[in-house]
């Protein structure tokens, strides 16, 4: 529990700091190293030509689209001829088609759901200029778009910030460097970082071994940074190469943290700064901080409980479970560090992994699921935030009518047109999870992947599921799903979950930025205090997490019951 | 008014609301409901497995779909009982007001001959004559006579009030009764459009428009609906890969249980009922936008001139100059406001008879005074006397001219009126000034604690006057306004408007005037006096039958109210899911999961009594919550944060813990018979 405590302690800090930098960035101010930077980024514009003027929000998203189609169609063409490609030291076979369609999505909407072993599905062309480059792309595209959102909130008209200027400033002043310095303390820590082809070594046992090498470090930093995901090799953060040691782990975690959080940060200043208030992180922004981390923290310590205690049946058989149920865990990192790292990849919504999930307990497992259900609890690459605001918009809808205002926030008002897209939001996310779980234990397609009886085998297919629909790319594992059945439609999850969530909210700031602002009285709904902060929560838990509470009643309680009432 | 509310819930309205809901159950009148539609269909579906139990799956119990459909269809029942009492309420009134009113007839004036003709076939501008005991056929202006008048057919007050020509009491409404004397009237309205038929017009109004915070909120319900209806039916095929068996029948009650029936029910009789309050405030609102505005309004324009004031300065002080006494200067005043009929002089001999009575002229005095009529060269009024005198007053800068001398100690009483925001008068007799009358803009009783209390629901007064910025302060301040705008034409006032509504603030005006229709229309709320020109009234969103300038302060407590009652029953609808899941789950899957059992936290005595404890408490739910619809939810003027407070404690978290207690009360009445 101490390293957990200590952990989150140099978390604040470093948060707060990332908050005003993103701030700043978003705002298109100066920051440090504006020198360096400056030069870099004018040539990039002046290269690609890119006239830095204003978008609106529809313009704005449709060229984040373009971007990303583009990439999408380079990227799937790689996969698909990686064979005849160089640097393919391993002879690796092109990639099917369905697999390659899954990829491609899963690297663009930044999910990182990995129907494929890296060791042995792609070569280091394509984790190079396919992978890692798309880490980067998708999760500057997700804080482009996030930091527009913000924006418009504040904005007095739609046209402001340009995608271009965003997604590249968002690159070289944040993702970059700091996956430069982050893959160098890999790399000290002992993360390969070669080009040189895998070795086959005698082990111990005498059994020959094919250790898998590659450019690990590079994609390792903007795995977590980016909160991708998606590890060089199957087995993930799990594995010595790409996490060696406990502070590699550490490293790990906390790049997946910062940014998420730090966009937080930046909205609550955004909104502080509005009126030329000096400020950490504003009030606001407190307040969906400490919505977020409350629910974080409960998740975290369920974890923690429901693994320490280990499992009950194996207590039955009479074995010592000191160590907490430790089935699918390394042992260098043991149940606390396990706990928070499972917590904070689903909360971060990252979908790395340093231990397995599908061997969680039946209530540890149903945290991350939880997690990546609401999607809300930081979320990754600003998409958490930008959910957060739609539960939030919902909170205020509800709260300002209790005393007797129409609904406004930031003296904004709203109105039908913007419920009407506020509802349709959080429609999306519960109807692609159950909507594709339903149909796939009711299909063949789907139950052939399904490697567990009863509820295990559920809990499988709605984590596969959640994971999609949330961006986030762990797996629960166990499922065989690479298949036609669930490349498709985990696909399908993927793209609809990242590019109607983000129209959505695009449109939805749009309205709003467009709206005349109303001063802010004594007897409007403060957004900003403890009180709203719960009311928050209960709004989340009572429209979010009871949508889902059937099916994780099915799942994950029915395996809770049935192993601890045997 | 009292009259009206026990009406509200006689056997006969009772009575006529089931009916009524039992013809709202039409899919066509449904569909605008849409969360009840759902019901309904649930229903229908539920009322056809009872016929063909094995049409969709094989575990139906004929008996349980029986009870199950008969839940269902009280349940819609309710919803539409609420909507149909709400509606009755206004309906109770709106018959009593149609007999006064086809019964009318009205004796005609024409060429001065009286002529008994039927009320509808009146004319604008058509006089009639009404006499005690009589009804007025229709709106109008009294142009004779004084008379009281009740107005109870219409506002409910039974103390009649009186009606005279000229001043703020001089506009009638058909279908009020003279109680005595008689009025001479012109007609203001045409047949059919008058204040009654508007009145009627839109209480019976059952085709009634949505306002937009409804819209907003139906949106919000639809898509819980949807969501709701995707966990359910997703839920099927997942049961069926678990291998639970489940009847079709609970998986609809289950779906009814989640989605919000509560608010969904109430929706509309809480637009009603709070259309409804309004008319029994004597506020005539044209749409329910406006209502719902109030709700935001921060700042409210007021004209100072019979609103704040009573419009006509009065004389309330003399003051002596010089060696004249206080005699000098009533005697000198006395005469030099003789046969001046202007309010202020009326006011100054009113005074002036009130400090020294002898004063008093007789008809043969009077007769022997030549007055000498205000004109625009001299800017002076006053009277020549048989015996030589010369009486004049006037403002301080037309006497200045008239008079040789102005003495320095009338230039004194001038200047400290001035400040306290009255007019000055100077009376001089034969050239010489004897004198300062003090002319007083009063304020209307009551209105600073009317004010007091329109400032702690956060609203600001902005008091708009022609006045010089010295008086319109004084007025300000006696009237207890915030802020003032001074010398302003009453056609600044709509630029004043725009102004505050750049700065984003939701403004209110109350006006009568026909220059105040712009800025009616330009407010986000009018408020129209009943007195006002017809072109104040159309410009306007709302009339004020009572032409009480603060009434403002009920309507935007009405208004608040209203969105405070959606809120309210929308937060407890939604936190009553917490408890139903509880009671639905486990009975559910306790069949294919004996361990569920365990989540049975209340101890429910079957599936089968938690399904159907939790369906009563859904329905019945909604009429035990009518009265809450109907009244609305208490405003009171505390801040955001505390009311907030308040009203989450009540319904959101009573609304957690009632369902729990509903249902479990329920299932122990139930389970003897399952």
């Amino acid at each position: 529990m101490f390293q957990i405590l200590l952990i989150l302690l140099i978390y604040l800090p470093l948060v707060l700091l990332m908050g005003k930098y993103l701030n700043k960035i978003s705002m298109n101010e100066k920051t440090i190293g504006e020198r360096f930077f400056s030069p870099i980024e004018k040539l990039i514009f002046k290269v690609c030509g890119i006239q830095q003027d204003d978008m609106s929000g529809k313009k704005y998203f449709l060229s984040m689209l373009a971007v990303n189609f583009m990439m999408v169609a380079i990227g799937y063409i790689i996969l698909r001829t990686q064979k005849y490609l160089f640097f393919n030291p391993n002879q690796i076979d092109n990639m099917e088609t369905t697999l390659s369609f899954n990829t491609i999505i899963s690297f663009m909407t930044n999910t990182n759901l990995q129907h494929y072993s890296g060791e042995s599905g792609l070569s280091y062309l394509s984790q190079m200029i396919v992978i890692t480059f798309l880490m980067f792309t998708s999760a500057a595209t997700g804080y482009a778009v996030c930091m527009a959102f913000c924006r418009k909130f504040i904005a007095k008209s739609d046209v402001n910030g340009n995608f271009f200027v965003d997604f590249t400033k968002i690159i070289t002043r944040v993702l970059l460097p700091f996956s430069f310095v982050i893959s160098l303390s890999l790399i000290w820590q002992g993360v390969p970082q070669t080009l040189q082809k895998n070795t086959t070594i005698t082990t111990l046992e005498g059994k020959q071994q094919d250790l898998a090498f590659g450019p690990i470090a590079s994609l390792e930093s903007i795995k977590h940074l980016g909160t991708n995901g998606g590890g060089f090799n199957g087995a993930n953060s799990s594995t010595p190469f790409e996490n060696p040691t406990v502070l590699t782990k550490i490293i790990e975690m906390l790049s997946m943290m910062l940014l998420p959080g730090a966009c937080v940060v930046a909205f609550g200043l955004m909104i502080a700064y509005r009126k030329n208030k000096k400020s950490w992180i504003g009030k606001q922004g407190a307040v969906i901080f400490t919505a977020m981390a409350a629910i974080f923290i409960v998740g975290l310590v369920t974890v923690y409980f429901a693994e320490k205690a280990g499992n009950p049946l194996i207590t039955q058989l009479g074995m010592d479970q000191q160590a907490g149920s430790m089935e699918g865990k390394e042992s260098r990192f043991g149940i606390a560090q396990s706990a928070l790292f499972t917590t904070v990849t689903t909360a971060f919504t990252t979908g790395t992994v340093n231990n397995m999930h599908d061997t969680l307990t039946p209530l540890g497992g149903l945290v991350p699921m939880f997690n990546m259900m609401l999607n809300v609890v930081f979320g990754g690459k600003g998409v958490g935030l930008m959910n957060m605001m739609m539960y939030m918009l919902l909170a205020i809808f509800i709260a300002c009518l209790m005393i007797g205002r129409t609904p406004q926030f930031l003296g904004k008002r709203i109105e039908a047109k913007e419920m009407k897209l506020i509802a349709l939001c959080i429609l999306v996310h519960p109807a692609l999870i159950l909507g594709f779980s339903a149909l796939a234990v009711a299909t063949v397609g789907g139950v052939d992947g399904i490697t567990n009886p009863g509820a295990h085998g559920l809990s499988q297919v709605l984590y596969e599921f959640a994971s999609s629909a949330a961006n986030n790319g762990s797996g629960f594992e166990g499922l065989a799903d690479n298949s036609t059945f669930w490349n498709v439609t985990t696909g399908l999850a993927m793209f609809f979950g990242r590019y109607t969530s983000i129209a959505l909210q695009l449109a939805i700031a749009t309205l709003i930025a467009k709206k005349a602002v109303n001063v802010e009285t004594e007897t409007m709904l403060k957004t900003d205090t403890p009180m709203f902060a719960t009311f928050l929560v209960a709004i989340i838990l009572i429209v979010g997490a009871l949508t889902f509470l059937p099916a994780l009643a099915l799942g994950p309680i029915s395996e809770f019951l049935q192993i601890s009432m045997k | 008014m009292e009259g009206s509310k026990k009406a509200a819930f006689s056997r006969e309205i009772i009575f006529g609301a089931l009916w009524q809901g039992i013809k709202k159950f039409n899919p066509v009148y449904m569909w605008k409901n849409p969360v009840m539609m759902t019901v309904e269909i649930g229903m229908v579906i539920s009322l056809i497995l009872v016929f063909f139990p094995n049409a969709l799956s094989s575990h139906e119990n004929r008996i349980y779909n029986v009870i199950v459909t008969i839940i269902l269809f009280i349940t819609v029942w309710f919803a539409n009982f609420a909507e149909s009492i709400a509606q009755g309420r206004g309906k109770a009134q709106v018959d009593s007001l149609k007999k006064t009113k086809s019964n009318t007839q009205a004796r005609l004036l024409m060429d001065g001959q009286e002529k008994m003709v039927d009320s509808s076939s009146l004319k604008l501008g058509d006089l009639v004559l009404v006499k005690a005991g009589e009804t007025i056929p229709n709106d109008g202006e009294v142009i004779q006579g004084v008379a009281t008048v009740a107005e109870s057919a219409i506002t409910g007050e039974s103390a009649p009030v009186i009606k005279e020509n000229g001043g703020d009491f001089s506009s009638v409404t058909g279908g009020t009764v003279v109680t005595s004397d008689s009025l001479l009237i012109k007609i203001t309205a045409k047949a059919g459009e008058s204040f009654l038929d508007q009145m009627i017009e839109l209480i019976e109004g059952a085709v009634r428009k949505k306002t937009p915070n409804e819209i907003a909120l139906t949106t919000l319900l639809v898509s819980l609906t949807i969501i709701f209806l995707l966990v359910v039916v997703t839920m099927f095929p997942m049961l069926n890969f678990l291998k639970i068996d489940i009847s079709f029948t609970t998986l609809i009650a289950f779906t009814v249980c989640l989605i919000p029936t509560t608010i969904g029910g109430l929706l509309s009789a809480i637009g009603i009922a709070g259309m409804d309050r309004v008319t029994q405030f004597n506020v005539i609102a044209k749409d329910g936008r406006a209502v719902e505005a109030c709700g935001d309004v921060d700042v409210l324009i007021l004209d100072k001139t019979g609103t704040i004031t009573y419009g006509n300065r009065m004389a309330t002080e003399f003051y002596a100059v010089n060696h004249f006494t206080q005699q000098d200067i009533t005697t000198a005043a006395y005469y030099s406001s003789q046969q001046d009929d202007t309010p202020e002089g009326k006011s100054i001999i009113q005074l002036a008879l009130q400090l020294v009575p002898s004063l008093s002229l007789s008809d043969d005095q009077q007769q022997s005074l030549i007055v000498i009529p205000f004109s625009a060269q001299t800017r002076m009024s006053g009277v020549d006397c048989a015996n030589g005198d010369v009486y004049r007053k006037g403002a301080f800068d037309s006497v200045k001219k008239y008079v040789n001398n102005m003495p320095s100690d009338a230039e004194k009483f001038v200047k400290d009126i001035s400040n306290k925001g009255g007019t000055p008068l100077v009376v001089t007799k034969n050239g010489e000034v004897i004198g300062v009358i003090y002319l007083k803009d009063v304020v209307k009783a009551g209105l600073k604690e009317r004010f007091d209390r329109l400032r702690q629901m956060g609203i600001r007064t902005v008091m708009c006057t022609g006045d010089n910025p010295l008086t319109a302060a004084a007025i300000a301040q006696e009237a207890g306004v915030d802020s003032f705008i001074a010398e302003s034409k009453p056609e600044d006032k709509i630029n004043v408007i725009k102004r505050e509504q750049e700065q984003g603030h939701v403004v209110a005006m109350t006006g009568d005037g026909t220059n105040d229709a712009p800025a009616l229309a330009q407010a986000n709320v009018g408020v129209a006096m009943n007195t006002g020109t017809n072109s104040a009234k159309e410009a306007a969103n709302m009339v004020d039958l009572d032409s009480d300038p603060t009434k403002i302060i009920e309507v935007v407590s009405i208004g608040k109210q209203l969105l405070m009652t959606r809120g309210a029953l929308t937060t407890f609808s939604i936190a009553n899911d917490v408890a139903k899941y509880f009671a639905i789950i486990p009975a559910i899957l306790v069949a294919g999961i004996p361990q569920m059992e365990k989540l049975n936290i209340m101890h429910l005595d079957s599936p089968t009594s938690a399904i159907l404890a939790a369906l009563i408490f859904n329905a019945i739910i909604i009429p035990m919550l009518i009265p809450i619809a109907l009244k609305g939810v208490k405003y009171q003027a505390i801040s955001a944060n505390k009311l907030l407070t308040k009203n989450l404690l009540l319904y959101g978290v009573g609304g957690i813990i009632v369902p729990f207690l509903g249902i479990k009360i329920i299932d122990l009445l139930i389970a003897p018979f399952i």
